[in-house]
């Protein structure tokens, strides 16, 4: 009996053993410039696309791609563990040039790319959006080729606004909040406006609140604004209105894929997301009010309507890569005209401004989506997060007074305590 | 080894190579092992605790100063984020612990004698531990959701207002830890079940004739004689429970939450190492969580031992 219990406790062990190693992995090894491709990608439509695509590369360069898919979490983890170790199994990387381009391009994980941008003709480097190419530019090099640009728009529901007799989507954030008030009013469950919550993931949406009430994270001689009458009236606001309007019970963990779901789920009348995830609300097999959801403007506050207009992610390459010309070869044809034009179709926003003149590029759109997102491209906002190294750290300090707001706590002080917090950061990185 | 020894040699060549192979043989035999503890525990654990007294932040290959002990100082005086999460760690693993050995002993108890349809209970008893902690974070969260939830609508039956669960900022915690017990106690239970099935009959029989009822045969026959079982339950859980981190990352995400509700020390460190680049800092809680980890397990043994003699 007592070789059983040992053996029971053996296996127990080695389950456990088993599910704690599970965690690790990895490994790689070194080759020179091969046939083989290393491409790392993020979940999103643009990955989607491009992986049916990807035959089309291989057949014309002769080169065998292979793709590693990851959360946008899992990914950043990903780049600081092999990145960090010099390791060259990374040849082309999807990043995020407003969290982790300033990193990286400060530790040289990306290659310049300033000779290879500039010295094809047919790529059009030219093409590209002044400010997201100013984002994946560190220190007047190119250290990556912008692929999705990003604004804010505000999604609706066109049933209930109609319902509650109103014809058009609210101008101001002033009559957002009195519209949202009346449709929670009249629809028990149903809650007038949702957004993230999550005290990092919100600071890119509230981003445009915060512009539109003339504020921003930081002031012209680089001090810390956080604090500001304008802040504190954003801050107020977007708490506000997710704590007397939100979801019953709101959680203060929620990213867009939280958010996006009860908007989806036909539990909020409102809903203030990046354009590039509007798919999710109108694809049918995962919206259940894909056809009763309108786009509009971000609505205009004191300082008129002021949503970002970012470079969401871009494409750069490792600078440990043994395989960086073919590495550049993919890029040059993932972020060509000819992609970039089939990704817009596929409605991914594009940071080439030659496809948003081309009428194609924007006839697929919902015909109120394309309209918001030229107002928004022309008045918008070139970052949606303070423009600093230890991006992760100033997201979860500025972002505190919206979950300080959303559960009903004392803004002004939070500001407070955010602002010496922020600007001590901004010190420190002097 | 006489045979080895005394193997004729091919050459002197070998034979210079299989004398000294003879000689340093218990060296050769244990190398193996060696390297593996060298390269695998002793590197990664001295880089640590170098990495602690260093700077080291942004980028591992960064130059980083040598500074001493001031990464002790700064954490072990941050009541912000440190001692709250070292208060969190232990409240979880305690409370999860006290529930998943109750609970644990008494669905070994019943599982203890034959009757009919045993096998498919014990199956089903271990299916949470089967699971992957991730997935069962996920499900968890579907299920705990405020608003679309299985949870509350289920409240809503029974007339209950609905609960905020994982969303809640004094929830929180508490729900990780029912999922924590709902997960682990199958572990508890294949263990004590196991320490039962050991025991002997007789003193539970010799009590019986003597009149003792279930509960005073419980508490002075099978609950003594199991001890040294209950013990190595508690430890082996313990020491997991301290360094959760699967649950509490994929239901809360990082930093455990936008007021770092179930933030304990293991995603404390995760985030100062992976989302704020700070090695130094994040090497410095590890080396403490670390020193708190052999503590409580020393203490646990030198119970079990006292249990055991």
């Amino acid at each position: 009996m007592d070789v059983l219990r040992r053996s029971v406790i053996g296996t127990s062990l080695a389950v456990v053993a088993a599910l704690g190693l599970s965690a690790c992995g990895g490994g790689g090894d070194d080759s020179g410039e091969s046939n083989t491709l290393r491409v790392t990608l993020v979940n999103h439509v643009w990955t989607e696309n491009i992986k049916q695509a990807l035959p089309e590369f291989e057949k014309q360069t002769g080169l065998k791609v292979e793709v590693t898919q990851l959360g946008e979490d899992q990914l950043s983890d990903q780049y600081n563990v092999k990145l960090n170790a010099g390791s060259s199994d990374i040849d082309v990387m999807m990043y995020r040039p407003l969290q982790e381009g300033k990193l990286f391009a400060k530790n040289k994980y990306l290659a310049d790319l300033t000779d290879k941008t500039k010295g094809n003709a047919a790529f059009g480097f030219d093409d590209f959006q002044a400010g997201p190419v100013q984002a994946t530019s560190y220190e007047d090099k190119v250290v990556g080729v912008p692929i999705i640009t990003e604004q804010e728009v505000l999604y609706y529901r066109k049933d209930l606004l109609s319902k509650a007799g109103y014809s058009a989507p609210p101008k101001t954030l002033d009559e957002l909040k009195s519209m949202a008030a009346k449709i929670q009013a009249e629809n028990a469950g149903t809650a007038g406006f949702v957004a993230r919550t999550g005290k990092a993931a919100a600071v890119t949406q509230f981003s445009s609140f915060l512009y539109s009430f003339g504020g921003d994270f930081v002031d012209g001689s680089g001090k810390a604004t956080v604090n500001s009458d304008q802040a504190k009236q954003a801050y107020a606001y977007y708490g506000g209105l997710l704590k007397d309007h939100g979801p019953q019970n709101i959680s203060t963990d929620m990213s867009w894929s939280e958010a996006m779901a009860i908007f989806t789920q036909g539990k909020a009348a409102f809903y203030t997301e990046a354009n590039s995830l509007y798919k999710n609300a109108t694809d049918p097999a995962k919206s259940k009010v894909s056809d009763t959801v309108g786009f509009a403007p971000f609505p205009a506050g004191p300082a008129g309507s002021k949503p970002y207009n970012v470079p969401s992610w871009a494409l750069g390459i490792n600078e440990s890569s043994k395989n960086q010309s073919n590495a550049w070869k993919f890029i040059e044809w993932a972020a060509g005209k000819d992609q970039t034009l089939a990704q817009q179709k596929a409605g991914v926003p594009g940071a080439r401004t030659s496809v948003w003149a081309n009428p194609e590029g924007i006839a697929t759109y919902p015909k109120d989506l394309a309209d918001a997102i030229a107002i928004s491209t022309a008045n918008g906002v070139g970052h949606d997060r303070p423009l600093v190294v230890k991006v992760a750290e100033a997201r979860e300090i500025v972002g505190q007074p919206i979950v300080d707001a959303i559960t009903g706590k004392d803004v002004a002080g939070s500001t407070a305590t955010a602002n010496e917090a922020f600007q001590k950061l901004l010190d420190d990185e002097k | 080894m006489a045979v080895i020894a005394s193997t004729p040699p091919s050459s002197t060549d070998t034979s210079a190579w299989s004398r000294w192979a003879n000689n340093h043989r218990k060296w050769l035999f244990a190398a193996p092992a060696m390297v593996f503890v060298g390269a695998l525990i002793i590197f990664p654990l001295a880089w640590t605790l170098y990495l602690s007294l260093t700077d080291a932040e942004g980028s591992v290959r960064a130059e980083s100063e040598f500074i001493g002990f001031a990464n002790y100082l700064e954490v072990l005086s941050d009541t912000d984020r440190f001692w709250p999460a070292v208060l969190r760690t232990f409240g979880f693993t305690g409370v999860a612990l006290f529930f998943e050995v109750v609970l644990g002993m008494a669905v070994a108890l019943l599982l203890w004698r034959p009757f009919r349809g045993e096998k498919w209970v014990r199956v089903a008893i271990l299916m949470p531990l089967v699971a992957t902690p991730v997935a069962v974070g996920m499900m968890w969260r579907l299920i705990f959701d405020p608003n679309i939830g299985m949870a509350n609508q289920l409240l809503g039956w029974f007339g209950i207002g609905p609960q905020p669960w994982l969303a809640g900022q004094h929830s929180a915690l508490p729900t990780t830890i029912f999922i924590d017990v709902w997960q682990w106690t199958p572990m508890v239970v294949l263990i004590l079940l196991a320490g039962l099935t050991s025991l002997s009959n007789e003193p539970d029989e010799a009590a019986r004739v003597d009149g003792a009822n279930a509960w005073q045969r419980f508490r002075h026959i099978t609950l003594p004689l199991l001890m040294p079982t209950v013990i190595v339950a508690i430890l082996l859980r313990g020491i997991d429970a301290l360094k959760t981190f699967d649950i509490l990352y994929a239901t809360k995400g990082r930093g455990g939450g936008s007021f770092h509700e179930v933030e304990t020390l293991n995603v404390y460190a995760y985030g100062l190492s992976f989302d704020y680049n700070e090695y130094g800092v994040s090497s410095t809680v590890l080396i403490i969580f670390f020193l708190i980890i052999i503590g409580s397990m020393w203490a646990l043994t030198s119970r079990r031992k006292k249990g055991a003699r």
